[in-house]
C-alpha cells in the first residue's frame, strides 16, 4: 500500500479540504487524520458506526509526596523544564512535566513517582471493508509525534486490502511533522499563494526533503494573488519539484465543507480543479521507477 | 498593571484563521509595542514587518556526547531515557539529537561518568525594529523537532518590558502553544465562520479555560451568511471583541506581506478600535483579578 501524506507548513491553506476530497474520488480503504493538535478531517467523513477507541498514554507524568518529601531542593533544581515549584510544599506542574524521571532519579528518599496519564485518544472506524484512523491530544499534552506514530501504526495493523492510503497531516515543521513523515511514499505539499504561505512552503519542503521521499506540489486558491502563484510555479520548476495543478478560490468550497460535504460532492469550480490534481498526484505516486 | 505592559497573545487552534493578520496589526497600530512571533516553525510577522538593525542569537540546547574511551557498555543510560534517543550498536553509544529532550538523566545515571554535554544550535532569535515596533521573532531550523525552548527564550527576555507585547501563537493547542501563552495577560483567540473552523476554536477555548486566562474572540473572514463561530461564541457566552470582514482587498494586502494598517484609513480605525477593546478587556479582566 502506497502512502501519500498531505502538508503545508503554513496552516489553514486547505489540507483537510484537498484530503477529503482524494479520500472521495480514490474511494481510498485506508485514511487517516495525523494533525492530532487539531482533528478536522473526521467532521467530513461519513461514518455511521462508532469507532473503536483506546487511551492514548504519553509518558508519565512525576508526583511528590508530601509525607516523604524532606525538602532538600534536589529535583527542583535538576529539573530541566522548570516544572517543580516551591508553593511551601514542591508540587510538579503537570504541563510542564516532560516525564523524563530524573526527579525521581535525584529525590534521596524515594518521595517520587512516575504515573501513567491518559495524554489522548485513538479512533479506529472500521467497516470490514475501509478504515480510518485518527486520534487526539489532550489539551496541553506533549508528545504529539508520539501520537501521531499511533495514528499511522493503527491503519498498518487494520492490514484492508487497497493500493493507497492517504494521511491528512498537521501545520509546521516540529515534532508531528516529522513523526507523519516517516515511511511515506509521496508528500503534497498544499501553497498558498501569499508571502507567509512561500516562506512556509519553503521550510517544510527542506523538512519533507530530509526524508527523501517525492514531493509533489500544487496550489489553492491561486487566484487570490497570480504574482505569488508564478513565483511558487517559478520555484518549482527551479528545483525540479512537479507541479500538480492548481485550484481557484471557490465560496462554494466553504458552504460545501460548513454541510459536512467535501468540494467533490457538489458542482462546484474548485471541486472540478481538485480532479486534475489528484489524477496528477496519482500519476506521480504510482510511476513505475521515479524517485 | 497599566495597558503598557499587558501581555496579549493571540491564538486560534486551527491554522490560517488571521493570527498573524491580528497581531502584526494590533502591534503596528499601537503607539509603541513589541511583537513576539512565537509560530517558530513557520514565523511570518517579520516578513510584514522587515525589521531593521537585526540582531541574531542563536539558541542551543544540551545533547549528551560520549567519551569512548570510558563508557564500559553498561547501558544504564539506555534504560533510563525514557525518550529513545540513545542507542548502544556494535559496541558504541549512539545519540539520536533530534528525539534527545535534554533532560540530562543520562549523564546523572551513568557510573563511569562517559557522558558530557555539548551545545546543539537548533535555531535563532532574531531582534529588530520596524518604526516604533521592537520585532522579536524565534525561528527553528528545519528538521529539530521542538521549538519550546525558543519560545522560552523570547518570552524569558519579554519578562521586564514596560510595553504593551503581542504573542503571535503557533496554531494547535499542543505544549508550543501553551509555552506562548503562560504568561499572557489576556488571550485573543481568533476564529473563522467554517466547520473546522469552530471545532478547533472550542479546542483552544477549552485551553484558555484550563489555564485560567481573560479571553476574547476576534471574528476573522465574515460573510453575510451565518456565521458559524459566531453563533459558538454566543452559546457560550463568550466575549466577541470584534469583527473583521471578509475582503479581498485586504486578502490581497495581507497575501503581499502588506500591514494593512499602514495603507488605508479604514483599516486603521478598524484595528484601532479593536486593540481599544482588547485593552479595554483586559485591563478589566486585570482589576476583577485583583480584587
Amino acid at each position: 500500500m502506497k502512502q501519500l501524506l498531505i502538508l503545508s507548513g503554513k496552516g489553514g491553506t486547505g489540507k483537510t479540504t484537498i484530503a477529503s476530497a482524494f479520500i472521495k474520488l480514490a474511494d481510498a480503504k485506508a485514511y487517516a487524520d495525523c494533525d492530532v493538535d487539531a482533528p478536522n478531517l473526521h467532521l467530513i467523513t461519513e461514518w455511521n458506526n462508532e469507532p473503536k477507541q483506546t487511551d492514548y498514554y504519553g509518558l508519565d507524568k512525576a508526583e511528590i509526596s508530601k509525607k516523604l518529601c524532606i525538602m532538600c531542593d534536589e529535583c527542583r533544581q535538576n529539573c530541566r523544564f522548570d516544572a517543580i515549584f516551591l508553593n511551601e510544599k514542591y508540587t510538579v506542574d503537570p504541563y510542564a512535566c516532560e516525564g523524563c524521571s530524573v526527579c525521581e532519579f535525584v529525590c534521596p528518599v524515594e518521595a517520587i513517582t512516575m504515573l501513567s496519564t491518559v495524554a489522548g485518544d485513538l479512533k479506529l472506524y472500521s467497516d470490514g471493508e475501509k478504515v480510518f484512523s485518527t486520534g487526539h491530544l489532550k489539551m496541553g499534552s506533549g508528545t504529539s509525534g508520539l501520537l501521531v506514530t499511533e495514528v499511522k501504526k493503527q491503519i498498518k495493523v487494520a492490514a484492508v486490502d487497497g493500493e493507497l492510503a492517504i494521511i491528512d497531516g498537521s501545520p509546521g515543521i516540529g515534532c508531528p511533522v516529522i513523526a507523519s513523515l516517516s515511511g511515506v511514499d509521496m508528500v503534497l505539499i498544499v501553497a498558498e499563494p501569499s508571502i507567509s504561505g512561500i516562506s512556509d512552503m519553503e521550510r517544510i519542503i527542506n523538512t519533507a526533503a530530509r526524508f527523501e521521499t517525492k514531493i509533489a506540489v500544487c496550489i489553492n486558491k491561486y487566484d487570490t494573488n497570480s504574482e505569488n502563484t508564478k513565483t511558487i510555479e517559478e520555484f518549482c520548476q527551479k528545483y525540479k519539484l512537479p507541479f500538480v495543478g492548481k485550484i481557484p478560490f471557490d465560496s462554494d468550497a466553504v458552504k460545501a465543507i460548513n454541510n459536512g460535504q467535501t468540494i467533490v460532492d457538489i458542482d462546484c469550480r474548485s471541486g472540478i480543479a481538485v480532479k486534475e490534481v489528484y489524477n496528477k498526484t496519482i500519476n506521480l505516486l504510482f510511476e513505475k521507477g521515479g524517485g | 498593571m497599566g495597558a503598557n505592559e499587558m501581555r496579549i497573545a493571540v491564538l486560534s487552534g486551527k491554522g490560517g484563521t488571521g493570527k498573524t493578520l491580528v497581531s502584526v496589526n494590533l502591534a503596528a497600530i499601537s503607539k509603541e509595542a513589541i511583537y513576539i512571533d512565537c509560530d517558530v516553525e513557520e514565523p511570518n510577522g517579520h516578513l510584514f514587518f522587515k525589521p531593521e538593525g537585526v540582531r541574531e542569537e542563536e539558541i542551543p540546547i544540551k545533547i549528551p556526547k560520549v567519551d569512548e574511551e570510558l563508557c564500559n557498555g553498561c547501558r544504564k543510560c539506555l534504560d533510563f531515557c525514557k525518550f529513545n534517543a540513545l542507542a548502544y550498536i556494535n559496541n558504541k553509544l549512539i545519540v539520536f539529537d533530534e528525539v534527545c529532550h535534554s533532560c540530562g538523566g543520562c549523564i546523572l545515571v551513568c557510573p563511569e561518568k562517559a557522558l558530557i554535554e555539548k551545545e546543539k544550535v537548533i535555531g535563532k532569535v532574531q531582534k529588530g525594529t520596524s518604526e516604533q515596533v521592537d520585532i522579536y521573532t524565534g525561528i527553528l531550523n528545519t528538521g529539530e523537532a521542538s521549538g519550546v525552548p525558543i519560545i522560552k527564550k523570547l518570552l524569558e527576555e519579554n519578562q521586564q518590558a514596560d510595553k504593551q507585547t503581542i504573542i503571535d501563537c503557533p496554531p494547535g493547542s499542543a505544549c508550543v502553544v501553551m509555552e506562548s501563552i503562560k504568561d499572557a495577560d489576556y488571550c485573543v483567540l481568533v476564529a473563522e465562520p467554517t466547520l473546522f473552523g469552530v471545532h478547533n476554536l472550542d479546542m483552544v477555548y477549552q485551553l484558555v479555560k484550563l489555564f485560567n486566562k481573560s479571553f476574547g474572540v476576534v471574528l476573522n473572514k465574515c460573510l453575510e451568511e451565518e456565521n458559524p463561530a459566531e453563533k459558538f461564541c454566543l452559546e457560550n457566552n463568550i466575549k466577541i471583541l470584534g469583527r473583521i470582514p471578509f475582503d479581498n482587498e485586504l486578502g490581497t494586502l495581507n497575501s503581499n506581506a502588506e500591514i494593512a494598517v499602514n495603507k488605508d484609513k479604514k483599516y486603521r480605525e478598524l484595528f484601532s478600535s479593536l486593540l481599544k477593546t482588547v485593552t479595554k478587556e483586559a485591563q478589566c479582566n486585570e482589576t476583577t483579578t485583583n480584587s
